[in-house]
Order: structure tokens, then C-alpha cells, then sequence
């Protein structure tokens, strides 16, 4: 099985779903030609042509209109967004047009694309380069919400969002766009050559949307993150010896509630961390979920570690980034009770 | 049926291509009416105002216009991009040594900022991109808060908390950065209308790259400045290439963009931007007419992207190398050069020797600021500032935050 790239497996399922499929086109700001900034498109159009991989304009909005309208056409676009934080202009297009084209015209129209964005900071990108904006998009009915951590499932997950019948949002943690990050900016940087979830199959694979995946089993207490803050709360649990279960959500909507659920009972204690600010961010609603699925088997108060509600600074990054002593402090709070 | 793809005239290992470019002669056109309507200014968005012809002389009714403008003040003009020149290249290295995370150069694009700069007044205000900090150059704003941002030591003026290219400089005519494209741009609509609304004789300049013009936001300033008419500058910096992604991608099927400005009803002018008294002569006109009263006018600056996107981009990736060389309308510096050579004021030693001096000055100012540490060594500003300026009074919640991260 070949060792790939965050980089690399998304390339691959573009790759592979525009060999079989005419319908997938890709496009976006210098996605064409260049193949992205992050080079997650490099190749795929001297391989499959300018009608199916293009460059766009810069603006963000016509990218997700265009693509409502050829999803709507029969085409199944795979749109890219260059960061995270320039999707808002877009913002109008996929909240209240893509989310809801099924329902308001009772299925007469539908829109199956994807748009992908680079989320997340750690690479001292400022406050337009970071940003972590997960929870506009769960807030939004009509759509779906996919955040992965490893190339294996960003591949598959690719895959799967470009088959889904809806608009799905993809979000790609940049900083684990070349190796896992445990929260260490000052330490050794490992690429995904050395971990073996960088093994990724050839071919066409997919994983089922909605299905969580157990990173780590354990009996202490429940952890539920996505996305870069899987590995910090990894190095947390490492770094504590606390024997946490770590959860890797990575299908935040639809959300799998039915393996949070078996951990927590399991546990009676769970640690919700996201990179995201807190207020009103998507821990808020595990945390309410959790509560209302198992509260008769809570053994101590939920816990969440989130960035704090200031915008995500440049100097001070490490200061702003819930790095894995926040997340022990956390996890041993809720040992406490 | 097929959709159409612009493509760039040359790709790596391409010979670079120019031809297609319809390079009109210095002198060409005249100087307009102050209070020109979009109508009648259809040659000037279709055409290049030039004022400096091959030889280096300044021909023309534009070299007319501002005939005034003595050897002193174009010499200001030459020190200027010189010293914008040293910023860039002492800024650059830094990046290389790892004393900055990020930088961005505006080569080849001085005469721009740094010409349309010394025609403001003060209480004018730019609504600036990333790439004019030529801008500042003109304005002399101190270079240790230029590099103090860069390196982001204490002598940040945002504290650390934006990227080292982003400046905010009220005090200099240089409205906060924003890393999201167009934002600025009808924001400077905004500020003008509020300059009519409170009389104060202000006005605001827009700028905005060729790329970004694709945003709703140009077109959403061009539509309520041609409603309003409030006293804004609207520049569109065409310098060919937005990171990897050919011009023709933002222009489509209209022939340039300061006549897509025109469509809008909004007169516009398209200058050579590589050319330093076309700069000065048209900003003025421009600045004159907006302060008159005469409504919003947009200028296209036309000239080339001779440097990387910023230091994270390898342009030979997508351009042939030596595309720059190939660029028709020269280096802004070398041109200026030639002319006040050519006028008796300047000479070839005189040049070496004070690009140097430059160079020396600006090296020394970067030597006392990196006492201050640098990306290397970093003395940041306390983590706590993350939580100053959210809001004008802190709320409970960050109060409460703030304690949580032991401050
Ligand atoms: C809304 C938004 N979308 C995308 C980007 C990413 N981006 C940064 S610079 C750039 C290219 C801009 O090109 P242009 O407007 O021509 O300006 P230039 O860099 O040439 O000065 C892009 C796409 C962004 N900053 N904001
Ligand atoms: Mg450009």
C-alpha cells in the first residue's frame, strides 16, 4: 500500500473520482494550472483536461454559485475554497441556496457537490489564515460537515462527500496536511511517511459519512475531538498517563452519537476539544448531546478545550492554540470527581 | 460547445510573449476636464497615459501638467523607490534567515504607491492591499514600526497580532489590512461618503490588484460610488498576475479594467504604472478633481509582478523565469533614472552612490531593530493582548479566559 500525504490522498480521490466519473469537475483559485496552493490539485488538469479542472476568479461566491448550478445540471463539482477564512463571501451561496435547494423545491433540484478548505492554523497564518469556522456549518440544515485527520480517511471521506447526494462541507486541518502534529510547534516535525495511517489503498474506497472512528481505546474518560486536535489529545493522554478513549468524530454532521454514546457509558467522563473559539462552537452541542444521551452514567462535569474567543493572533499563536497541556489540565479535572 | 479558458502568452519554458499588448506611444493622450463623465472617457480607459517616451523624456500634454514638479521633488520620487527597493530586498533576506515568518515584495511596482502617496494630504486615507507599502514608504512611516511588525518584537504597533505584512497606520493615511480580498475596497466608498456627509475637504483612495476585482466588493464599490459620487480614488493595480492565475481570468471579455470602471459609469484613466511621472501627473489630476468635488474617478495602474507572490510562492512554476525582463513598459527606478540624467540633474555615480547610502540606512535601521528580537529569538508582546481589543470594555467571558490562560 502506498505511504501517502494528506496532500497526496486528496489528490488521489480528486483523482480517482474524475477518472470514473464524467460528471466530477474540480476547480477553484489557482487550482487549475498550478494545482492549488497547497498543491492538493497538482496535475489533475494536464491529466483530465481544462474542461474538468479549471482555475476561477477570486470570489468565493461565484466558485459555490457556479457550482450550485452544475451540481443542480447533473455535474458533481469539487469546489476549493484556497482557506477556510475567504469562504464567507460564499457564505449566502451554501447556507441558503446548495443547503436547501432539496427541500424548498421538494427534490426537484438537488446539489450533490463538495467544497473543500484548508482549516486550522499552526503554520502562524494570522487571523485570515486560521480560522476554524466548523460550527457555521453544522448550524446550517441541509448540509454536512467533514473534518479528517489521517490521509487514509481524508481520501475515503473525499470520496464519499463526492458521492453524497448533498452539499458537503470539507474541511482539511492544513497542519496535518504533511504529518501528524501532537502540539509541539518547537519539536521534531514527523511526515505522514513515518505513521502509518499515511498507508492509503489504491483505488476507489469510501467511508460511510457519520461513522466516527475509536483512535485509541481506553477506560478512563471519553475524548472527542476532530481534525488536528485528534494528535494533541493523543500526546495529552500520553503525556498524562491518563488512560483516555479518544474519538475521532471525523463526520461532525451527520454526527455518530451511537459510539459517543457506548464510550461515555463506558467511561462516565468526557473531554470535548476543538480548536474553534468556545462560545457557541460545535463542543457546546457534543457537550449537549453527551449530557442528554448519558447523563445517568456521568461520573464527574463535562470538560471542553477550545481556542479562546479572540481572533486567532499571529505572534502569539502558541498562546491561542489549545496545545496539549490545556487538554491534560482538562482531562484531569474530569478525573477529579 | 465549448467554454472558453484564458491562458497567459507564456508558460515555463515558454519564450515570453508580450506582443499582444497594445503599447501606445508617451504623450498620446491630453489631459481631461476635471470634471470629465464616464462617457467621454472612453479613450483614456481603453488607452495608457505615458509621459516618459523610450529616450527618457518627459513628452506631452500630461508632461505639461505638471511641468512644476522640480528636480527636488522628482528626486524625492527616486529616493523613495529606492528606499521601498531596500525595504523589500533587507525584508526578503530576513524571511530567508527565518527572522520573519512571511514577506511580500512589491518589485517593479514602486512608482505606483510611492508616486500617487506624495499627492495626498494629510487626512487623505488609502484603503490599501498587501502590496502597497510603497504606500508607507512615501508617507514616512518610521521603518522601525514597519519592521518591529515584521519581526514581531515590541515594536509592533498591532502587538503581534496580525501577519507582518498587514500595517495599520492611521496617523500615515493607511487604513488596517485585511487579509480577505476586496473587503477594503467599498469600505473606502464608505469613508468617503462619510467625508461628503461631515464636509471635512478628505478624501479616501481605494486600492485593489487585478486578481481581486473579481470580488463582489469591487464591483459593489464601483456600483454605490457611481450612485453616491462620494470623493474616492478607486485604483486597480494591474500587474498581470494574481499568485498563479493569469489576468485575463479576472478581465473576461472586457478589454481592461478601468473600462469595466466606465461600464459603471464612473470615469476612469489607465496609466503606464511603470512610469513615474505618469504616476505623479495622473494622481494629481485625480486627487484635484476628487477633493473639487467632481465625484469618484478609478484609475488602472498597468505594469508587472516582477517578484514572487509573496515567500511562499515559486513563480516558475507557472511563468516563464525571465518573463520580467521581457516586461515592455521597463523598471520604474531605471526609468526615472534615465530621465533625470537626461535632464542634467542626476548621473550614473551619483545613482550608485546613493543607493548604497540607501541601502546603508536601511540596513542600520534593521540592525537596532533586531535588537528587539526577531522570529529567531522572539521577545513577543505578552500572550495577553489576544484578549485586548476584542471589544472596547473585556466582558466577563474573556475576563474569565484570560485567567484561564494564567494572565
Ligand atoms: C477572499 C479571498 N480569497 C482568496 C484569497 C487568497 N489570495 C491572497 S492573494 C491572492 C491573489 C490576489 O491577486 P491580485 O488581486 O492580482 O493582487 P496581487 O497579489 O497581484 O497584488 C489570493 C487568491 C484571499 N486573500 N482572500
Ligand atoms: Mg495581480
Amino acid at each position: 500500500m502506498p505511504r501517502m500525504t494528506m496532500i497526496e490522498a486528496l489528490r488521489d480521490a480528486m483523482d480517482v473520482m474524475l477518472s470514473q466519473d464524467p460528471r466530477v469537475l474540480v476547480f477553484g483559485e489557482d487550482v487549475g494550472y498550478f494545482g492549488g496552493v497547497f498543491r492538493c490539485t497538482a496535475g489533475l488538469q494536464a491529466k483530465h483536461g481544462e474542461n474538468r479542472v479549471f482555475d476561477t476568479p477570486i470570489n468565493e461566491s461565484a466558485i459555490v454559485g457556479m457550482a450550485v448550478g452544475m451540481a443542480a445540471q447533473g455535474m458533481r463539482p469539487c469546489a476549493e475554497v484556497q482557506f477556510a477564512d475567504y469562504v464567507y463571501p460564499a457564505y449566502d451561496q451554501i447556507t441558503q441556496e446548495a443547503a436547501r435547494l432539496r427541500h424548498r423545491s421538494n427534490g426537484m433540484f438537488t446539489c450533490p457537490l463538495v467544497v473543500r478548505m484548508p482549516t486550522g492554523g499552526g503554520i502562524f497564518g494570522g487571523q485570515t489564515h486560521s480560522q476554524s469556522p466548523e460550527a457555521l456549518f453544522t448550524h446550517v440544515a441541509g448540509l454536512k460537515v467533514v473534518i479528517p485527520s489521517t490521509p487514509h480517511d481524508a481520501k475515503g471521506l473525499l470520496i464519499a462527500a463526492i458521492e453524497d447526494p448533498d452539499p458537503v462541507i470539507f474541511l482539511e486541518p492544513k497542519r496535518l496536511y504533511n504529518g501528524p502534529f501532537y502540539g509541539d510547534h518547537s519539536g521534531k516535525s514527523v511526515g505522514w511517511a513515518q505513521h502509518p495511517a499515511g498507508d492509503v489503498p489504491e483505488g476507489h474506497y469510501s467511508i460511510d459519512l457519520g461513522k466516527a472512528d475509536i483512535r485509541r481505546e481506553g477506560s478512563d474518560v471519553t475524548v472527542l475531538a476532530y481534525g488536528t486536535m485528534v494528535y494533541v489529545a493523543e500526546a495529552a493522554a500520553d503525556k498524562s498517563g491518563i488512560d483516555a478513549e479518544i474519538i475521532d468524530l471525523r463526520s461532525l454532521l451527520p454526527l455518530d452519537l451511537g459510539t459517543i454514546k457506548a464510550s461515555v457509558e463506558k467511561t462516565g467522563r468526557c473531554v470535548v476539544v476543538h480548536e474553534a473559539t468556545r462560545t457557541s462552537g460545535f463542543g457546546g452541542e457534543l457537550i449537549a448531546e453527551v449530557q442528554e444521551a448519558c447523563f445517568w452514567h456521568l461520573k464527574s462535569p463535562l470538560q471542553r478545550v477550545t481556542g479562546w474567543d479572540a481572533p486567532y493572533p499571529h505572534a502569539t499563536e502558541w498562546d491561542y492554540f489549545p496545545g496539549p497541556d490545556r487538554v491534560i489540565r482538562a482531562l484531569q479535572k474530569s478525573m477529579e470527581d | 460547445m465549448k467554454l472558453n479558458f484564458p491562458h497567459p502568452p507564456a508558460r515555463p519554458n515558454e519564450t515570453p510573449d508580450f506582443s499582444a499588448l497594445d503599447i501606445p506611444p508617451a504623450g498620446a493622450l491630453d489631459v481631461p476636464a476635471l470634471d470629465i463623465a464616464a462617457v467621454d472617457s472612453r479613450d483614456y480607459a481603453n488607452g495608457l497615459i505615458r509621459v516618459l517616451n523610450e529616450n527618457g523624456e518627459a513628452v506631452g500634454p500630461w508632461a505639461d501638467y505638471i511641468a512644476d514638479l522640480d528636480s527636488e521633488a522628482l528626486l524625492q520620487g527616486l529616493r523613495d523607490m529606492l528606499r521601498m527597493r531596500a525595504v523589500d530586498k533587507r525584508m526578503l533576506n530576513a524571511q530567508r534567515q527565518g527572522k520573519t515568518s512571511f514577506y511580500l515584495q512589491c518589485t517593479g511596482e514602486e512608482a505606483i504607491g510611492c508616486g500617487f502617496q506624495r499627492q495626498l494630504a494629510a487626512g487623505d486615507m488609502n484603503f490599501p492591499t498587501y502590496r502597497q507599502q510603497s504606500l508607507l514608504i512615501a508617507a514616512d512611516y518610521p521603518l522601525e514600526s514597519l519592521m518591529g511588525q515584521l519581526y514581531s518584537n515590541d515594536l509592533d504597533p498591532l502587538e503581534g497580532r496580525q501577519l507582518p505584512i498587514m500595517h495599520s497606520s492611521r496617523e500615515h493615511g493607511f487604513f488596517s489590512i485585511s487579509g480577505n480580498l476586496g473587503t477594503q475596497y467599498i469600505q473606502a466608498v464608505g469613508w468617503a461618503m462619510a467625508n461628503a456627509l461631515s464636509d471635512n475637504g478628505q478624501i479616501a483612495a481605494a486600492w485593489i490588484g487585478d486578481g481581486a476585482t473579481a470580488s463582489n466588493d469591487f464591483h459593489a464599490a464601483l456600483l454605490t460610488a457611481s450612485v453616491y459620487r462620494p470623493p474616492v480614488i478607486l485604483n486597480i493595480v494591474n500587474n498581470q498576475w494574481a499568485i498563479s492565475t493569469y489576468t485575463g481570468v479576472a478581465t473576461g471579455g472586457s478589454r481592461t479594467y478601468a473600462a469595466r470602471a466606465r461600464g459603471y459609469g464612473i470615469p476612469a484613466l489607465r496609466v503606464d504604472g511603470n512610469d513615474y511621472l505618469a504616476v505623479a501627473a495622473v494622481s494629481r489630476w485625480a486627487v484635484e478633481r476628487t477633493r473639487a468635488g467632481h465625484g469618484p474617478v478609478a484609475i488602472e495602474w498597468f505594469t508587472y509582478r516582477v517578484a514572487a507572490h509573496s515567500t511562499s510562492d515559486d513563480p516558475s512554476a507557472y511563468r516563464p523565469n525571465d518573463e520580467a525582463k521581457a516586461w515592455p513598459l521597463g523598471d520604474p527606478i531605471e526609468r526615472l533614472k534615465t530621465h533625470l540624467v537626461l535632464r542634467g540633474d542626476w548621473s550614473d555615480d551619483r545613482h550608485v552612490q546613493t543607493e548604497a547610502e540607501i541601502l546603508d540606512g536601511v540596513t542600520a535601521v534593521q540592525k537596532e531593530v533586531e535588537k528587539h528580537g526577531t522570529f529567531v529569538k522572539p521577545q513577543p508582546t505578552s500572550p495577553s493582548t489576544i484578549f485586548k481589543g476584542v471589544y472596547a470594555d473585556m466582558p466577563e467571558h474573556l475576563r474569565r479566559q484570560r485567567q484561564e490562560m494564567g494572565y
